[in-house]
């Protein structure tokens, strides 16, 4: 699984892009700018982005409330994300969704969730259809440790295994759902333990390590497409800022935080593209440059762009 | 009596309710040393570690655990944590908690209650702000309660717990900072009863939940007028109270109707039709009017989202067409 040096600057702008552009929604929230909440996905970018460069960009996904980094990384504008976020006609939605349900249709993304779990079986269903279909389409079904808990989990991976459907589950394990860690809230030490129940693979990664996530994620589409089923592949990793906007993070030590964040993804692929390839330092810092003038443009965008008309509030309650 | 927040003087209502009676106990997510989503258990912890059962995200399993832990013999209370998620447990609540006590001819009850945060205004869009507690008044076997004030939020919850039967319990999310007098000592505040909560002789608004200040205000504003409002805090939307109702109608002619729920099929509709088939239907003057929230899902834009339910000027200007002010 060789991969290519525009795969490898691709993997690492998006990872970039994915931080910048939380960096300025938690700035953005912080000077009441945007409204409602968010849950933002800074420090977990290697799983969102490793996977989603195992797909085709016709392929599909579902996502979560935290759903950003899986948009990003599908291939999704900042500039209607941030207009999006601002409540503005020119976002995603037309500023009716917010943050927890951006979708992109023209990328494969068919949403962020404002319930957890919500995705599971929608997945579950778009990969049903590939397969009546025969469009040879993958779907990659992302959600949290503690959506894993839900009863539709259960009946989604079910019917996945059952039917050999063309599904990738991946659970991001950030060791918390809210403020219930892990270890409260789910009786098997592993999730990937119960694709044993399901008759599916069940693969651990290291979900700061996006090599890893990359391999392991390509194994499982390619796997799907080739109509063998389903893989639950279980991320391991960490959300470095609180579960939303106003979360004192009480349930957590500041030490834990500081030991995540020495494994920052992004530095590790750093440390990766330097020892093994020929990308050099000025590259990377290139990128780094150019993703900033993105967000900006973005923010810039997002702020000039007009409000939905209030006469237009029934607008798309129906097809 | 003191001025407490709302949600201070809920948390006094479960602290008591847990010291009085060992078979109480809570369950839900994130109620633990979180303090719940919306602070309402926060600083609990430390004292009542055992009464708190805190869970998985598993509404489903929760509710349903919690039908069966009151079946034989528990007063479970159930924090869900956005009303919008009562619709994965709805099975436990429709098929098995409304209906046990009649389908077996009485052997079985299900004291439980299920409280749980609603409305919009926060910016929490669709799938975290709606307010439907209507859903459940259709439904025979439920009690539906949605109090107004920090004194109604205590008396209603420990009237709740104390109840045989599953008693949704509504809490409108702005609702939580208000503030309101509430006495020391147990009290209840009867399921059932609605209560005037401004009188007045020229139109009776009906309102509940955050309807109610908002109606409160607007009937301070129609003074300006010359409208004498008498608003009427619903309080509970199963039972239904018509007495309080049908009495407030006969003596001044006129009605509207404030909702937080969005207007088809709404609440207001029942109480609508219980006016029209009682005597009060001989003394209306005027058609039956209603305000309710737009029929969309709620928006995330905050202009949008101010437009999707009644407003405090929404209500004033309503009551100013019926009167040509
Ligand atoms: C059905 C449902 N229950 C509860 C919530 C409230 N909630 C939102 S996110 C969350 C925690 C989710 O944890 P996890 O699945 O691990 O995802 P993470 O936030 O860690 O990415 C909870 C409890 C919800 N949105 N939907
Ligand atoms: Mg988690």
């Amino acid at each position: 699984m060789e991969l290519s040096k525009e795969k490898l600057l691709w993997m690492y702008q998006k990872m970039v892009e994915i931080r910048q552009f939380e960096l300025k929604v938690d700035e953005l929230f912080k000077k009441n700018m945007i409204w409602g909440t968010c849950h933002l996905y800074v420090g977990e970018e290697a799983t969102a982005v490793g996977a989603c460069a195992a797909l085709n960009p016709d392929d599909y996904i579902t996502s979560t409330h935290r759903g950003h980094g899986h948009t990003i990384a599908k291939g999704a504008d900042l500039k209607k994300m941030m207009a999006e976020l601002l409540g503005k006609e020119t976002g995603y939605c037309k500023g009716r969704g917010g943050s927890m349900h951006i979708v992109d249709v023209s990328t494969g993304n068919l949403g962020a969730n404002g319930i957890v779990a919500g995705g599971i079986p929608i997945a579950t269903g778009a990969a049903l259809a590939s397969k009546l279909k025969k469009d040879n389409k993958v779907t990659i079904c992302f959600f949290g440790d503690g959506a894993a808990n839900e009863g539709v989990f259960h009946e989604s991976l079910n019917m996945a295994g059952l039917w050999k459907l063309p599904v990738v589950y991946i659970c991001e394990n950030n060791l918390y759902g809210m403020s219930n860690p892990v270890s409260k809230s789910t009786a098997v030490k592993d999730i990937a333990q119960r694709a044993e129940s399901y008759n599916m693979p069940g693969v651990i990664v290291d979900g700061n390590d996006i090599v890893e996530v990359y391999k392991a994620v390509k194994e499982a589409v390619d796997r799907a497409r080739r109509g063998e089923g389903a893989t639950l592949i279980e991320s391991k990793t960490y959300r470095w800022l609180g579960h939303s906007k106003s979360d004192p993070r009480v349930y957590r030590t500041r030490e834990e935080e500081e030991e995540w964040k020495k494994k920052d993804p992004i530095k590790r692929f750093e440390k990766y593209l330097e020892e093994t390839t020929d990308i050099t330092k000025d590259e990377l810092e290139e990128i780094n440059k150019k993703v900033e003038q993105e967000i900006e443009e973005a923010y810039q965008f997002a702020i000039n762009s007009p409000d939905p008309r209030v006469e237009d509030l029934a607008k798309y309650v129906y097809a | 009596m003191t001025e407490k927040l709302y949600i201070d003087a809920l948390a006094e209502a479960i602290r008591e309710e847990f010291d009085r009676d060992p078979n109480v106990f809570m369950m839900g997510e994130d109620i633990g040393i979180y303090g719940g989503a919306f602070g309402v258990t926060k600083g609990m912890y430390e004292k009542y570690k055992d009464k708190l059962i805190e869970t998985p995200i598993s509404e489903a399993g929760i509710v349903g655990a919690a039908v069966g832990a009151a079946l034989v013999g528990m007063r479970p209370i159930v924090e869900i944590m956005f009303s919008d998620f009562l619709t994965l447990p709805m099975e436990w609540i429709v098929n098995q908690a409304a209906k046990l006590r009649y389908m077996t001819g009485g052997q079985l009850k299900v004291p439980m209650v299920i409280r749980t945060p609603m409305g919009s205004g926060t910016g929490a869009a669709a799938q975290h702000s709606q307010s439907f507690p209507a859903i459940f008044a259709h439904i025979p076997g439920l009690k539906v309660v949605m109090p107004a004030t920090p004194y109604d939020v205590k008396g209603l919850l420990k009237a709740a717990v104390r109840d045989d039967n599953p008693v949704l319990f509504f809490e409108h999310k702005l609702l939580y900072w208000t503030k309101g007098e509430v006495p020391e000592e147990d009290y209840i505040v009867p399921i059932g009863k609605a209560e005037i909560k401004r009188e007045g002789k020229d139109i009776t608004i009906i309102a509940g939940s955050i309807t109610v200040p908002r109606s409160l205000e607007a009937a301070e504003e129609l003074k300006t007028y010359g409208i004498d409002a008498e608003v009427i805090d619903i309080k509970s939307l199963s039972p239904l109270d018509e007495e309080t109702i049908v009495k407030s109608v006969i003596k001044t002619g006129k009605i509207l109707i404030v909702e937080d729920d969005n207007k088809n099929y709404g609440w207001g509709a029942e109480v609508l039709s219980k006016l029209v088939e009682s005597e009060a239907f001989d003394y209306l003057d005027y058609p039956i009017q209603r305000l309710a929230g737009k029929n969309v899902p709620i928006p995330y834009n905050p202009q949008l989202e101010r437009a999707a339910v009644p407003q405090t000027e929404d209500i004033v200007q309503k009551v100013r067409s019926i009167f040509d002010k």
